[in-house]
């Protein structure tokens, strides 16, 4: 790869390039169908949520089974206090960082009793606590209705300032800017703050930290880190993002229930951080990208081609995109265990493997 | 008094299925460290073959036990094929990679296996055909089933055979070397990849009963099913100590009996706060306190951090 660092000029015109690229690219969309905007909105979210993993297996090397219940518990913030549900309206900035801050609570909640376990272990504590929040929100809806069971919570209060609401069509300037075209720019904003904070972190003292613990836990302590409050950092910072994104998640789809957050979701998460390249942002960023378009991109390919061969459906496209992601999680492990953009430290790692030296 | 009798009941006939699902996985840890998500789903299989075996049969006016018979005769050769087939592409090329690369495959091989079933078997749960004639015998007011009885008597037989196979004849004698020091064992001339598959083809076999008496106790089979059972017989493992037969076997018939005393009771001690659609939750709050507080499981010998 070219060091842009080398040539400033080229370097911000390349940054330049992709800004504009990104801001008309809603339109593009739009011309296609809004649909495709919806589509483009859900790849933003899924990427900040393989952000949020990617701390947690990435850099500190903790494998979380279980990210999705993060997501949920960010989803149901938002929606109990902004919907009819309790009858609360809270303004969106409000209850977002709530949303973060409850998500990071339960990710401490999580990590605090079973931090000490050895990877794998952890890996299947995670899973069972995804599952048991889902259980939760599934049934907290007797003696008191929390959650409102498995019918979940609906006419969920969109983004709003003052009088200006995300939801609802408008024309600035003779351009047309639909709901979800104003979606992806506030969701743009922010994933763009994700990844900045996140490149931030890595080079950080506490990143450094994560990736001296993911490479050997002993020796980081040796070091003196305080291995069991960073690992605990790890958790609820990457639960944070989760949070957020889901409260994003929440008032995009103004609809939410326990059917939205099931295991399947972590392990789609988790496939998109492990195509990418685990601890590698931009790897992760692509990854999600990918693997967030694949769902549409099936539905009018697989689809039709299916109809045109045979005239019938034989294997609908939502079952072929489960099974795209379970060959990507083998695959990717056994043909290329860094990704398909590896970071740097795995490139290194990873170069001798041809003896078998692989971390 | 009667309904507690009746749970420990239920909770042993499930905990035998645990046991023989919770076998699997603590063979497979004990002698390379993975923990094979993806073996709940080979319960699955032998579910479902059984299922289109007997759906096939049953017409033929057969005895019913013979159609059983036949149908768990088929799903355990299946079952065994996926074990290797599993092994042999998905594993075996990790065997010397991080921990964590041979565990993500193992939750993707879970997910194909998920998939294809769907595929074979629709995505609707599967009325599994209730052919054995269900008859009770009474213990006070409790009462037990034929198919319990069954159940918790073949599943006796067939863990009393596998501690046989591993503590008696020199395959076992291996599997054991192989998993106490496999370089070792090596050098000592025993092939550790035919140990390994060897490992991974017994553990399915057992997968491929427990599947077909679990179909067959619930009356229902579903692509999904492998994977909250999986679930349960790792925990299962653990609380018996990873690793250990006699651990696994303890840990799932007590893992049974806790979730069917939990589901029994919890309505009656929360004021029916909680009822019993918390059952699942059982089994996570006690792989967590294991983990937590005796991580090396009931009955194994305290291992180091080989983390």
């Amino acid at each position: 790869m070219m060091n842009f660092r080398d040539h400033p000029k080229a370097h911000w015109c390349g940054i330049g390039l992709i800004a504009v690229a990104l801001i008309i690219l809603p339109f593009v969309l739009a011309s296609a169908g809004t649909a495709w905007v919806r589509v483009m909105n859900l790849a933003i979210l899924y990427i900040m949520l393989s952000l949020g993993l990617n701390i947690v297996v990435g850099f500190a090397g903790l494998l979380d089974l279980g990210y999705i219940a993060f997501y949920a518990v960010g989803a149901y913030t938002y929606a109990l206090l902004a919907s009819p549900h309790f009858g609360l309206h809270l303004p969106f900035w409000v209850i977002l960082p709530i949303g973060g801050l409850v998500a990071a609570l339960f990710g401490i909640l999580l990590g605090a009793p079973t931090l000490k376990l050895r990877g794998d272990y952890l890996a299947i504590v995670t899973l069972g606590f995804g599952e048991i929040v889902r259980i939760f929100l599934n049934n907290l809806s007797t003696p008191i209705n929390i959650t409102n069971g498995p019918q979940g919570i609906s006419r969920i209060d969109p983004f709003s300032f003052g009088s200006f609401s995300f939801a609802k069509p408008e024309s600035i300037l003779g351009l047309a800017f639909s709901g979800p075209i104003k979606y992806y720019y506030l969701l743009l904003v922010v994933v763009i703050a994700v990844i900045f904070i996140n490149l931030r972190l890595q080079n950080s003292r506490i990143g450094r930290a994560w990736e001296a613990i993911r490479e050997d836990e002993v020796a980081a302590r040796a070091m003196g880190i305080d291995t069991t409050r960073i690992k605990l950092l790890a958790f609820a910072m990457g639960a944070s993002f989760g949070g957020v994104a889901g409260g994003m998640f929440s008032a995009i789809q103004g609809f939410i229930s326990p059917e939205s957050f099931v295991l399947v979701e972590s392990v789609m998460v988790l496939s998109m951080v492990i195509l990418g390249g685990m601890g590698n942002i931009w790897g992760v960023v692509l990854g999600a990208v990918l693997l967030s378009f694949i769902p549409s991109f099936l539905r009018y390919t697989v689809g039709p081609l299916q109809m045109w061969l045979f005239g019938h459906m034989v294997i609908e496209p939502e079952v072929i995109r489960m099974l795209v992601f379970g060959f990507v999680l083998v695959l990717v492990m056994v043909l290329r265990p860094g990704g398909i953009w590896p970071s740097a430290v795995r490139r290194r790692e990873l170069a001798p493997s041809e003896d078998g030296a692989r971390g | 008094m009667d309904i507690f009798i009746q749970q420990l009941i239920n909770g042993i006939t499930v905990g035998a299925v645990y046991a023989m699902v919770a076998l699997g996985y603590t063979m497979v840890f004990g002698i390379i460290q993975l923990i094979n998500v993806a073996h709940g789903d080979v319960v699955m299989f032998g579910a479902m073959v059984a299922f289109s075996i007997i759906h096939a049969l049953s017409g033929a006016g057969l005895p019913p036990l013979f159609v059983v018979t036949i149908a768990t005769a088929c799903a355990i050769p299946v079952c065994m094929l996926l074990g290797f087939a599993m092994e042999r592409v998905a594993y075996r090329p990790l065997r010397n990679a991080p921990r964590l690369a041979s565990l993500i495959t193992a939750i993707g091989v879970s997910i194909i296996l998920q998939h294809f079933a769907l595929i074979i078997w629709s995505r609707n749960p599967l009325a599994f055909p209730q052919i054995i004639a269900v008859e009770s015998f009474h213990i006070g007011e409790a009462t037990i089933t034929n198919v319990q009885l069954g159940m918790i008597g073949i599943s006796t037989l067939i863990m009393t055979g596998l501690a046989l196979l591993v503590y008696r004849t020199r395959l076992g004698a291996a599997m054991r070397a192989t998993a106490q020091n496999a370089p070792i064992a090596g050098l000592m001339g025993i092939d550790a990849n035919h140990v390994i598959a060897m490992t991974f083809v017994i553990g399915a076999g057992l997968a491929a009963i427990a599947g077909v008496m679990v179909a067959n106790y619930y009356g229902i089979a579903h692509y999904t099913m492998g994977a909250n059972l999986g679930l349960k017989a790792f925990c299962a493992a653990v609380l018996g100590g990873i690793g250990n037969l006699p651990g696994a076997m303890l840990g799932g018939v007590l893992l049974g009996v806790v979730e069917a005393l939990g589901a029994g009771y919890i309505g009656d001690l929360t004021n029916n706060v909680f009822g019993s659609n918390y059952q699942d939750v059982f089994a996570f709050i006690v792989l967590i306190l294991v983990l937590v507080f005796r991580p090396s499981g009931l009955l194994g010998e305290r291992v180091g951090d080989r983390a």
